[in-house]
């Protein structure tokens, strides 16, 4: 573990005071964050902390509302992400950026290119470049194939490669091994190493604490936009990390009521999906919140949209309250009492610039019908009294959702569907992106509705929330089901175990 | 957690290129695959008629191909970055009248040409300008432009009309001449075609069209100036037509308010069957020019054949279909190829170290035995 001199050189990259929004959401409100050559640095805080938007502060896609990012002790002004490589910093995004059509090669060198006479592009340096990366990597990955139907984890060595491709003095991670199995990010760590050795600054995001208390010398902490500590990783426990990420307990977080499951709601019985998922059973009582645990990518989602009917199954079959589905048809599903909430809820959940009562309406097109018309008296009457339910806050239910914030939207999706009476209630990644508080409340309303006897299938990358919520977790790795783990044996370490498929090896 | 430091596998020699020369042999095949139709078509035709492929006829051939490859050509640099520009045809009408005012006054060819070019950069500019600043699909945004250019070339023009006695001799003998059976105008669409194909490949601004039609948010992220690379594709796209208005002018002789009406939806139709994917990143300037090619050289071959060429559109139609199937099945094969194949290598690398560095070994050979995966 390294320990940054503070007596040595100033700051490679620093942010002093800065204050961000997005409309009426405070994304950050005066942080502060120094990073000095030679120190890993962890960034710690939930989903929704603020993580994502400093990171893109450094790297030039956003500019800060109020203070200054500092380089070398110098202040600057980023105009754009090529700005900020130029000075550089290398940024590996959570989200694999890369160019599908294009070779694994260009896609690495894209923008900086070896040149030869006249400007053209050094095909063969670019080449030899990239074999040289791979072979720094100790993978094997084909620099001329392209981009295209690359695994999340090779998607995530490119990042890297990309990265390291020009010596970047300061390297910034957001979850990057979020998708690598052990070796990989034993490997990874190993090239981390090396270039904090050779005197980069490297800032470090990861939702598995072990990892930050392995390779990081430094924390800093986000909560709800807002600077909460930044100081060194020793002497520090888990416990203590969690407490400053979290702001309260655990348990006010995951309000779980104890409850007897009842009879089988949804029976899910070797589901396959060609390419996607493959002989996928489980079951899901009555009372009972199912967790639906796995990395991105594994096929968690793709098992909700099939049993919903959203996407067609190749075999299996679906049943619910004893009676089997119809393969690919959601309004069957739904008459039956199933209830999806989708996993972007602004994209699929949500008519952004509809009002709330209509959205939340949506569903009920076919319910709150006089005479072949919509009746408007009982659309408002429903979902005002889903809204207050929830307690969502807005300021007249005709608002459209756009000008709600995260957390109120997520509710609204809720409503939507909970207006439906569901039996069986699927939520996929049900409070990313929203606030500490509005995520306990949700959380408390998965749990009344479970104790209500409606059954959860709850999936989420969040491994706290699965853990605090669900009376059992699945896992998903790679397209099957790896494990079942019941309540009382599932920890951090067995889930992403199965995630990663280490317990199946 | 407690993470064993693996062995370092021993690297096996990659197993070169195979999804790469998989990749490329489609890519290939594509424009081969338009290539063979063409020659197919132009051989039955002669064989059915042998007048067909006399001087001529070659030349009428090229003649009618090569308005139609320029615009193409510059469509495609404007598709590939996930964008169309449908005023093109506007375009073309709107330069090939300014080009024949000009001459007709008395202007200079070589100037009449260049004006024709810098009026096609003009509308080409704006195009740029409105869809990289204006968030508004180009789409819309060009078909608002195909009528605006239009409506002030009939203001313009009105019902006059630019004929060949109106225009030097030596113009019109350039429209017409060449050498042997290659005429001038064909060559100087070659010219241009050649030099794009070798920019997009070989200059890094180039690739860049195909990265930000590929990836619109990542090539942001990856600094790439996205708006400027929009802005030079159309400008480019709106050059070519003004270039191609001054061709018209040359090899018709004959312009009024309606020239071009209609023509954006050939260019497209080429630039798609040529292989051009519609939703950008991936294409080529060749595969466009084939596809230009093939479309006009169906207008000559129905007649020599002795069909009634109101059968050109509807298999213009079909062909455009046929095109768009075949690219639909092959992206569909390539990529659960390409998955299936990063699957089987996953599946050695993701064993315990000592399995993975025994198992990196036999990943050559099972890179075809991509099942078990």
């Amino acid at each position: 573990m390294t320990h940054p001199s503070d007596t040595g050189p100033a700051p490679v990259l620093a942010l002093k005071d800065v204050a961000k929004s997005f409309g009426a959401v405070r994304a950050l409100r005066g942080v502060s964050l120094e990073l000095f050559p030679g120190e890993v640095h962890a960034l710690a805080g939930e989903n929704g902390a603020g993580k994502s938007t400093l990171i893109k502060t450094l790297a030039g896609v956003h500019r800060p509302d109020a203070g200054r990012v500092l380089l070398d002790g110098e202040p600057v002004v980023f105009h754009g992400p090529g700005d900020a490589r130029d000075a550089g910093i290398a940024v590996i995004y959570q989200e694999p950026t890369l160019f599908p059509d294009l070779s694994i090669a260009e896609n690495i060198f894209m923008g900086r290119r070896p040149r030869r006479a006249l400007g053209r592009i050094d095909h063969k340096a670019t080449r030899a470049a990239t074999v040289a990366l791979m072979k720094r990597l100790g993978v094997d990955l084909d620099p001329d194939r392209p981009a295209r139907g690359l695994s999340i984890a090779d998607q995530q060595i490119v990042e890297i490669a990309k990265a390291l491709s020009f010596d970047a003095r300061v390297l910034i991670m957001d979850e990057p091994t979020a998708a690598l199995t052990g070796s990989e990010v034993a490997r990874l760590f190993g090239v981390v190493r090396t270039l904090r050795e050779q005197g980069a600054a490297v800032l470090f995001i990861s939702h598995r604490l072990e990892e930050i208390f392995e390779i990081c010398g430094r924390v800093t902490t986000l909560r709800d936009g807002a600077w909460i500590a930044s100081e060194p990783v020793d002497g520090m426990t888990e416990d203590d990390l969690v407490r400053r990420m979290v702001g309260r307990d655990l348990d006010e977080l995951y309000p779980k009521q104890d409850v007897t499951p009842g009879e089988v709601a949804l029976s899910v019985r070797r589901l396959t999906r060609e390419g996607v998922f493959t002989d996928v059973s489980f079951e899901v009582r009555r009372g009972e919140i199912v967790g639906l645990a796995g990395l991105v990518g594994a096929g968690r989602t793709e098992v909700a949209r099939a049993v919903f009917g959203i996407d067609r199954w190749d075999a299996g079959e679906v049943v619910v309250d004893g009676r089997p589905l119809t393969n690919g048809a959601p309004s069957t599903a739904m008459t039956a009492g199933l209830a999806l909430v989708p996993e972007d809820r602004r994209a699929q959940g949500l008519v952004m610039d509809m009002s709330i009562e209509r959205n939340i309406g949506l569903t009920g097109l076919r319910t709150t019908v006089k005479a072949g018309l919509m009746d408007r008296g009982a659309e408002r009457s429903r979902a005002l009294d889903w809204a207050v339910r929830l307690q969502v806050k807005y300021a007249r239910i005709a608002d459209t959702v756009n000008t709600l914030s995260g957390g109120n939207q997520q509710k609204v999706v809720l409503a939507k569907w909970l207006a439906t009476g569901p039996k069986v209630l699927i939520v996929d990644e049900p409070t990313r992106g929203i606030d500490v508080g509005t995520k306990a409340e949700v959380h408390r309303l998965l749990s009344e509705l479970a104790a209500d006897g409606v059954a959860v299938l709850m999936i989420s990358s969040d491994l706290p929330e699965i853990l605090g919520m669900a009376d059992r977790v699945l896992v998903m790795h790679e397209g099957r089901l790896t494990a079942e783990i019941a309540r009382t044996e599932a920890t951090e370490e067995s889930v992403m175990a199965a995630a990663t498929g280490r317990a199946a090896a | 957690m407690t993470v064993t430091t693996p062995e370092q596998a021993p690297v096996a020699e990659a197993p070169r290129g195979g999804g790469a020369r998989l990749v490329d042999r489609v890519f290939k095949m594509r424009e081969l695959a338009i290539l063979a139709v063409f020659l197919v078509m132009i051989a039955v035709t002669q064989a059915g008629n042998s007048e067909f492929l006399s001087e001529q006829g070659v030349k009428d051939l090229l003649l009618n191909g090569t308005i139609l490859v320029l615009v193409a050509t510059g469509q495609s640099l404007v598709v590939i970055t996930r964008n169309v520009d449908l005023s093109v045809g506007s375009t073309l009408g709107i330069s090939a009248f300014a080009a024949g005012t000009y001459l007709h006054g008395g202007g200079d060819p070589v100037i009449a040409i260049v004006l024709a070019v810098l009026l096609g950069v003009g509308f080409g500019l704006l195009n740029g300008l409105l869809v990289s600043l204006g968030q508004v699909p180009a789409l819309v945004v060009t078909l608002g432009t195909l009528y605006i250019i239009r409506g002030v070339d009939s203001i313009w023009v009105g019902s006059r009309q630019i004929t060949a006695a109106d225009l030097p001799g030596s113009f019109v003998d350039f429209g017409s001449g060449g050498v042997s059976a290659v005429p001038w105008l064909a060559l100087i669409a070659l010219v241009v075609l050649v030099a794009t194909a070798y920019y997009l490949k070989h200059y890094g601004s180039g690739r860049e069209l195909y990265a930000l039609g590929s990836n619109p948010e990542a090539a942001r992220l990856a600094g790439i100036p996205v708006r400027k690379r929009i802005l030079a594709a159309y400008t480019f796209c709106g050059g070519l037509a003004g270039l191609a208005g001054a061709m018209y002018l040359a090899r018709f002789g004959n312009v009024d308010s309606s020239t071009g009406n209609g023509y954006e939806l050939t260019v497209v139709s080429a630039v798609v069957v040529g292989g051009v994917v519609f939703t950008g990143g991936s294409g080529s300037v060749y595969g466009a020019a084939l596809g230009a090619l093939l479309l006009t050289s169906i207008n000559s071959v129905l007649p020599a054949l002795g069909v009634s060429s109101v059968w050109g559109l509807a298999i213009n139609g079909v062909l455009l279909l046929l095109a768009i199937a075949v690219d639909r099945i092959v992206a569909v094969r390539v990529a659960s190829a390409l998955k299936r194949k990063s699957a089987a290598a996953r599946t050695a690398a993701a064993q315990t170290p000592v399995q993975a560095a025994q198992s990196s070994a036999r990943t050559t050979v099972r890179k075809g035995d991509a099942h078990d995966a």
